[in-house]
């Protein structure tokens, strides 16, 4: 009994922190199918893809995009080869200076990553003003700040990753190696680098993820070459549409993709592995592409990656066919009719308000021709926004509705495009 | 018969700091011998022999091969190619791409690799083992695996660290066999470096005792055995019962040394010991276990010994009588079972004999610590 109600409670407990985790990820993703113009998930509205073209259209985006690629492809170079040197110099220094040494090189995690971008910055201007060279030149380059920048840190992670993996190298085959006629650079290529590939790779996805996410170094050394995030950061002050969702779905796809298919590849090695020492020959299981259901038995993550990609072409294949435009113009339509018999009940209201306000003081009469003129004073062709109609102030509180009315999110319709026209 | 390379090791010393680790090594191996060096861990065999390979140069002293001075070479320059005692197998290549690492230097093609690579397996009896991993096979596997990685580099030396302490006792005996099979077949100069005397012994021509970063005696098996030249030799090669003493005369290659226990005993001068030793030496005698045979009681004489029995036991080929010896260690003695009667002496005085060319006398000096 008490065993059972533990075992639910931690089932409980993981379901909680799992919605924690990916939960944002899951209504991120879903908002990029609404056809929404603001990223929300509920009302649903319409299954969209339009968001998917208006991301391959946004030319900053993309330009973003590229962007930290590149950066991230150079950040991966300088910071993985300066944390293998790094990594090298920790297990060969003098034993008694590897602490002061460990700290030193550890040292820019801890530092800010506004200050790392800060101090890029004014050294890299420096040593470009002592060379004598212009504002152009391939030192101010925002390419060249950023990767440099972003590596002064991300270099310490890639050391750390790499040392851990060097801890267990045997330099001994090194020497080996040596003895066997190599140079040291033979040595280091041959054997070295291929004992350290897997904490290479790890180091290699770090840096880049570490750089494609990064902001803060980036913000004050992108010059003319604005990363996604800072791509991202500027258009959030303008308002943002679901077409980030979109972008946000692709990169959560493309996650899971890889985190299945290292793991098939795993499990998939594993059973080669088990197969060489057990009876079956090697041909059996290495030999998956053509015997497909040998290599996906016992391989529940192959199984899932098959299911991922026939699930995206599937997806793209709908994608492709589909057209949400009967359901948008429903949609709009719906919502004119909305936002009309929302009016139509405001100018009831209105009415019936100033009839109640004005009853006693003027005639019924009177109020007759002013009343004309509200409508005309609700289209806002004044210059001063209907401020100084006497309506406004009584009608004020309604007003706003149906443009709050149709967006509950944090944001109270500000980055809503719509409510700039609704109103 | 010696048509490979000799190594001369000249006036070598090697230091750490203040720690010296080989004292004034002076040794000349013939091209194409098998040679040991022989001594217990720390004594130096080690540094040795990575001055041969060019791990570190020595302090002092040339290292020579083939008569030219390895000074400046790095071990990737030199004739010589070691065995390391964990072996050092690269763990990622597998058996076929680790034998011939060496021509891969060369920048040997595949198909040239692949080819070397059968004849060695065929030659380490791992017939089509090529493709498997060195985590998957055994120990003496992966022993013969690194003999042929580093055969495969056609080295003018062999140097081997140890490379058996890690197999079971076994394994141990038969890879002496066939590295000693190995060795006269490719016909190139073996170092071997070992602690175990049972290796040295059966597998060298030559082997040179080690103590402390000196070498005590360098000699064929045989004559280390037979004929120490110092103390820590007669006690570290083989077993030995030890008698301390002085000597009381000397006459031709023969003393009388007069035991602290055992009364006066005559026994031969070692070699290297004739004509150094005066009357009046602290000196000491050595008798093999096997050597000592069961003498009528209380038979007196210069090579009788008579003492308590503590203990006996049957091992098999042998009779083994343990009595109260000198210095706190016993007596041992072995007798052949030959299928004859044995009469429990425990706790009785026996009395042995010897013959007086099978007792050594050295100066004395320094015990081996078991």
């Amino acid at each position: 009994m008490n065993n059972s109600a533990i075992r639910i409670s931690i089932w409980i407990y993981l379901a909680i922190f799992f919605a924690y985790l990916l939960g944002p990820l899951v209504i991120m993703s879903v908002t990029a199918f609404n056809s929404s113009e603001f990223p929300r998930a509920t009302p649903w509205e319409c299954l969209t893809f339009e968001w998917f073209s208006a991301l391959f259209q946004d030319e900053r985006i993309l330009n973003g995009i590229k962007n930290s690629i590149i950066i991230g492809f150079g950040t991966i170079v300088l910071s993985v080869s300066m944390g293998l040197a790094g990594a090298l110099m920790l297990t060969q220094i003098w034993p008694k200076l590897r602490a002061t040494y460990y700290t030193i090189i550890i040292a820019p995690i801890l530092i800010p990553g506004v200050v790392l971008g800060i101090s890029t910055l004014v050294f890299w201007d420096r040593v470009n003003r002592m060379l004598g060279l212009g504002a152009d030149s391939f030192l101010s380059s925002g390419l060249f700040l950023t990767v440099i920048g972003q590596s002064t840190f991300i270099a310490s992670y890639c050391m750390l990753v790499l040392v851990a993996r060097l801890q267990r190298y045997e330099i001994v085959q090194t020497e080996a190696a040596l003895d066997l006629g190599a140079t040291h650079a033979q040595a280091f290529r041959k054997v070295m680098l291929p004992f350290m590939r897997p904490a290479i790779a790890s180091a290699a996805v770090l840096a880049f993820l570490a750089s494609f996410e990064n902001y803060n170094t980036t913000t004050f050394t992108f010059g003319e070459y604005p990363t996604l995030t800072i791509e991202l950061a500027q258009k959030v002050r303008y308002g943002i549409t679901p077409a980030i969702s979109a972008l946000a779905f692709i990169i959560v796809v493309l996650t899971v993709f890889a985190a299945v298919a290292n793991e098939a590849n795993i499990k998939r090695k594993e059973l080669a592995a088990a197969a060489r020492r057990g009876e079956t020959t090697v041909g059996q299981v290495s030999g998956g592409g053509i015997r497909l259901p040998r290599f996906l038995a016992g391989n529940s993550a192959a199984v899932l990656l098959v299911i991922l990609c026939i699930g995206t072409i599937t997806v793209v294949g709908t994608a492709t066919a589909y057209s949400p435009d009967q359901c948008v113009a429903d949609i709009r339509e719906q919502k004119r009719l909305e936002a009309d018999e929302r009016i139509q009940e405001l100018r009831r209201k209105r009415d019936e308000e100033n009839i109640r306000k004005f009853k006693g003081v003027f005639d019924p009469e009177d109020i007759a021709p002013e009343e004309e003129a509200a409508p005309a004073t609700g289209g806002n062709d004044s210059g001063f926004g209907g401020v100084f109609d006497p309506n406004a102030l009584s009608g004020q509180e309604e007003s706003e509705a149906p443009s709050t009315e149709g967006n509950d999110s944090g944001f109270g319709g500000v980055f809503d495009p719509n409510s700039l026209s609704s109103e | 018969m010696s048509a490979g390379v000799g190594v001369d090791l000249e006036n070598i010393w090697i230091r750490f700091g203040d720690f010296v680790a080989v004292r004034d090594a002076n040794v000349n191996i013939n091209g194409g011998d098998f040679f040991s060096f022989l001594g217990p861990s720390g004594c130096g065999k080690t540094t040795i022999l990575r001055a041969v390979s060019g791990f570190l140069e020595p302090s002092e002293g040339n290292v020579l091969i083939g008569g030219q001075n390895m000074q400046g070479f790095g071990p990737n320059k030199r004739p010589t190619a070691l065995i390391f005692q964990n072996l050092a197998l690269f763990p990622l290549m597998k058996v076929w791409e680790n034998i011939t690492f060496s021509l891969e230097i060369k920048g040997a093609s595949s198909a040239e690799r692949r080819k070397r690579a059968d004849e060695l397996l065929d030659m380490i009896a791992l017939p089509g083992q090529g493709d498997k991993l060195p985590s998957e096979l055994s120990g003496g596997q992966k022993q013969r695996v690194a003999i042929a990685r580093a055969l495969c580099a056609e080295p003018d030396v062999l140097l081997l660290d140890e490379p058996l302490s890690a197999l079971d006792l076994k394994l141990r005996q038969h890879m002496r066999t066939e590295l000693r099979e190995i060795q006269q077949r490719v016909g190139i100069t073996f170092i071997y470096i070992t602690h175990d005397q049972g290796e040295a012994l059966t597998m060298s021509d030559d082997i040179a005792v080690m103590k402390a970063g000196v070498i005590d005696q360098i000699a064929d098996g045989r004559t280390i055995y037979n004929d120490p030249s110092t103390a820590f030799c007669a006690s570290f090669v083989g077993e030995n019962n030890v008698f301390r003493g002085k000597v009381k005369k000397v006459s031709g290659d023969h003393a009388m040394i007069s035991t602290n226990r055992s009364g006066d005993l005559m026994a031969r001068i070692s070699t290297a010991n004739q004509g150094k030793m005066k009357e009046g030496d602290d000196a000491m005698m050595f008798i093999r276990p096997e050597a000592l045979a069961l003498a009528p009681e209380g038979a007196q004489g210069d090579h009788f010994v008579t003492a308590q029995v503590t203990n006996e036991e049957f091992e098999g080929n042998s009779f083994n009588i343990f009595m109260e010896g000198d210095g706190g260690k016993e007596i041992k003695v072995s007798l052949p079972n030959l299928g004859q009667s044995f009469d429990s002496h425990r706790g009785q005085p026996m009395t042995l004999e010897y013959e007086v060319d099978n007792a050594v006398v050295v100066p004395a000096g320094e015990l081996a610590t078991e």
